[in-house]
């Protein structure tokens, strides 16, 4: 995929008051010279996070190391007016740390300390770069670890997941970033430093630690994270089941949660996906299968113990074709390998592939499922359908060739009538990888302009010169009037206000 | 007991916008104890909620219930218990009449919040009307959804200052099979120790509390899990351990007898001690694993928060004969964003002005 983004940022263009050359000289005053990049060849590396398709070269990227010296850049970029994204590790795959033409890229990436793991409190206190998985590494030797596993857990910082609510496979028991965080430090626009949340578990005044979660760097720097830890359970046991058909299946999940039992994990995948990943890492899959069940359990030894027998015959219950129990942890990690390879192995089915991240009420599968069929069938686009069951986050692949010219916008429709088919059945269309540049149409299907206008109020209330990741999460109600990405209403045309062209 | 009178609450804001009259947002009205009142409050018109009730929709194998605000939070725990599920913060009601629209607005959690989650934590999505009485959805009925701020979550806990609760869509989960309290006699010292070494093994504990020289621990899960677990802490077991989780909850355990004034401390779990030079052991209910504590003292307001600062925790006078609720204050640039926030839903000031904090 290959996307020129200058056209898609026209409308939000933050101009700087400041020459090129006296931002660098003024950033240089305090930041060493090594750490404040502006040669084409050394801003290459910013110019896109995971969604590649979307690429931009920002004017300055920085790297500082101290606290100080990033409230010295926001008062430098306020005072002169100049457009900041902040950006972890680069693995969002929303376009949320894509550059801005005119602006700073500032790069939180040497803020890489483990500051304090309190196995007492079941806390770390971390800064943004950490990785996440680093955080569970370190807890190790206390028998903890950090929930929260995005399957880019040995890249992703722990700052971008902050900003992404970031998401993973154990969300249904375990919750998502913002359930697991107690406290964070932020730096405003001002440059001022502000700690939200505290030593215990709530804090006087409004919930700012869950607007901050998930605000994709729109309302200010994240600068420390303090995060919970949990006991790491004792014992985690993978069930696999097979059916000859996927409403059995999605029938199968609901039956698992009406029996009381909250798997710690709850994953489906499709024909087209089962064959690819068996394919690549030889899972030992049932290829005869329309759809497959992996269903994680955890917990102390007897909890485990017995809910594995009750899971086992609620499966053959829900009609599947067959129910295997990972006889030991090496046969729980192959079972587990073909999910976690699924969407590498689907890449190797297709030049290009485009994933999705819808969440739909459950039993909307079936009708979802049917309609992303029959949409490949117009489109004529192979999909697979990789599925987080337990809490209804759809991730559809669409195969394609960004070689066949109108290929690449065909993928792009189509997908976003994924979306908007996610937003119909009461769903939304982002689950965990976020609005960014990416979905930033969409989101003018899922709220109408009263809602986008508070968003923008909100946003305002942080940072009312906009100069924080501009463009990106919320658009302007202008932009969607614009698109003709019309969500309409009792007849109306929302944004009557508006000029059309 | 289904009524939508959602435009008629819409009207009532939209005049009161333009004229520029500040509204108290009532509902149960069980939790009037809470936030303060002052003298906007006190000559405010009502904005009353109650009637603005029903279950809207509930698919117990989505694990989702969404309700109009008015609906009494013991219609919905009688309905989540007739299909053995519950809400997981085991929010107190403080009264009959408590609704799930204020559970949500004060955003307070019960005995399992430690282990569980808060009602924040499970709250979904929800429907406002915004102090310039536009009726906007946030967030929705599905579990993971990053579209947007999360404005939702933003209103638990803002007492109705950012916005009028319609409707709100909560995640709630099975009950668990069995439970168990078992009980210790120790200090406080030793009650600290305990259970902060228990939370670092994967034991299902569920709540946790300590007055009077006892520690009880509740352990809840699939049985074979809960049995083994109570071979492994020991105690005794404690008969009629729910009527006792309850009463705490709803304070109404000898310790909560009105008369002095009611802190609530919430404070980094292992705190050894807090004004040890003020207040006795006697004076302290420890909850939530030793990080929410609650305080029977007449000792100022200022040193008991200043003291709660020192320790990064906060302090609110819960209770008080005379007195109002006092929370903490903010730093002064918390405070500032809290007051742009305010400006962004309601910038004529008419949504529960006050209740909250004076300036907001």
């Amino acid at each position: 995929m290959d996307r020129d983004t200058t056209n898609m940022q026209k409308a939000e263009t933050i101009e700087p008051w400041i020459s090129k050359t006296d931002l660098i000289q003024a950033l240089q005053e305090f930041i060493p010279d090594e750490s404040v990049l502006y040669d084409e060849e050394d801003l290459k590396p910013y110019e896109c996070d995971g969604l590649s398709a979307y690429h931009a070269m920002p004017l300055i990227a920085v790297l500082p190391e101290t606290i100080e010296q990033v409230q010295r850049i926001l008062v430098l970029c306020h005072e002169h007016h100049v457009a900041v994204v902040a950006r972890g590790a680069g693995t969002g795959l929303s376009g949320g740390a894509l550059p801005h033409e005119h602006g700073i890229l500032l790069s939180l990436a040497k803020f890489r300390e483990i500051i304090e793991i309190n196995p007492q409190r079941r806390i770390a206190r971390v800064q943004p770069g950490v990785r996440n998985l680093a955080i569970s590494q370190a807890a190790d030797q206390y028998g903890l670890y950090y929930a929260p596993d995005p399957s880019s857990q040995i890249a992703c910082s722990i700052g971008g997941n902050v900003a992404e609510n970031s998401g993973g496979v154990h969300c249904l028991k375990y919750g998502l970033t913002v359930h697991n965080i107690q406290q964070l430090k932020i730096i405003t626009i001002e440059g001022e430093l502000l700690t939200i949340g505290g030593s215990g578990l709530d804090s006087p005044g409004y919930d700012l630690l869950a607007l901050m979660t998930g605000s994709e760097g729109m309302l200010g720097v994240i600068i420390e994270i303090t995060v919970k830890l949990l006991p790491k359970p004792e014992r985690a046991q993978v069930l696999l089941a097979a059916f000859d058909d996927i409403v059995k299946a999605g029938e199968a999940v609901g039956n698992i949660i009406a029996a009381g039992i909250i798997p710690a994990g709850l994953e489906m995948m499709d024909r087209l996906a089962i064959r690819a990943a068996e394919d690549f890492v030889h899972a030992g899959y049932p290829l005869q299968a329309e759809a497959i069940l992996l269903c994680e359990l955890d917990g102390t030894n007897e909890e485990v113990s017995e809910h594995v027998l009750q899971v086992r015959e609620v499966l053959k219950h829900s009609g599947a074709i067959e129910v295997r129990t990972a006889k030991d942890e090496a046969e729980r990690l192959i079972f587990w390998a073909g999910r976690k390879a699924a969407f590498p192995a689907v890449g190797r089915l297709s030049p290009d592939y485009y994933c999705m991240d819808g969440t739909i009420p459950r039993r909307q599968l079936p009708r979802v499922l049917q309609a992303i069929a029959d949409l490949s069938r117009e489109y004529e686009l192979p999909v697979a359908n990789v599925f987080h069951a337990g809490d209804g986050n759809l991730h559809p692949l669409i195969l394609y060739d960004a070689n066949k010219p109108g290929e690449l916008e065909r993928t792009e429709e189509f997908g976003g009538r994924i979306l908007e088919l996610c937003v119909e059945v009461g769903g939304t269309i982002t689950g965990e990888h976020g609005v960014g540049m990416e979905k930033i149409n969409q989101m003018c299907v899922q709220f109408d302009s009263p809602e986008l206008q508070q968003f923008h109020a909100v946003k305002a209330a942080f940072d009312p010169q906009g100069l924080l990741n501009p463009g990106k999460a919320v658009p302007t109600l202008h932009r969607c009037a614009e698109l003709g990405a019309m969500h309409v209403h009792h007849g109306e045309l929302p944004f009557p206000e508006l000029e059309r062209f | 007991m289904n009524t939508d009178i959602s435009l008629q609450l819409q009207q009532q804001v939209e005049q009161a916008c333009e004229q520029v009259s500040p509204l108290r947002i009532v509902c149960g009205n069980s939790k009037a104890f809470y936030g303060s009142m002052d003298e906007r409050m006190a000559s405010a018109e009502t904005l009353d909620v109650s009637e603005h009730r029903g279950v809207l929709s509930y698919e117990p194998t989505e694990l989702v219930i969404t309700a109009r605000a008015g609906t009494l939070l013991s219609d919905i725990e009688k309905l989540l218990d007739d299909n053995g599920q519950m809400l997981p913060f085991e929010p107190p009601a403080y009264g009959k009449t408590a609704s799930i629209g204020g559970t949500i607005a004060c955003n307070l959690s019960g005995p399992a919040r430690a282990w569980s989650g808060a009602a924040r934590d499970f709250l979904l999505g929800c429907k406002i009307i915004n102090g310039r009485g536009e009726i906007l959805c946030f967030g929705g009925e599905v579990m993971k959804n990053v579209a947007g701020y999360d404005v939702s979550r933003l209103m638990a806990g803002a007492m109705g200052t950012l916005g009028v609760l319609l409707e709100v869509s909560l995640k709630v989960l099975p009950k668990a099979e069995m439970q168990s309290t078992q009980l210790f006699h120790c200090s406080s010292a030793e009650a600290l120790e305990k259970i902060h070494a228990w939370s670092q093994t994967p034991l299902p504990i569920s709540a946790s509390s300590f007055h009077d020289s006892t520690l009880r621990l509740r352990l809840s899960g699939a049985t074979k899990a809960v049995k083994a677990a109570i071979n492994s802490v020991g105690g005794e077991t404690l008969d009629d351990a729910a009527q006792y989780w309850h009463a705490l909850k709803e304070q109404e355990l000898d310790f909560f007898r009105p008369g002095s004034p009611l802190w609530r401390i919430s404070l980094a779990s292992d705190a050894r001690s807090f004004l040890p030079d003020l207040a006795a052991d006697n004076d302290f209910l420890y909850e939530w694993g030793g990080a929410l504590r609650w305080l029977k003292s007449g000792v100022p307001a200022d040193s008991i928060q200043q003291a709660a600062a020192e320790l990064e925790g906060h302090a609110v006078l819960f209770r008080h004969p005379q007195q109002q609720t006092v929370f903490q204050p903010l730093s002064p640039g918390l405070l500032r964003i809290h007051n742009n926030l305010k400006r962004a839903f309601d910038p004529q000031n008419i949504l529960n002005p006050g209740r909250l904090y004076p300036e907001l």
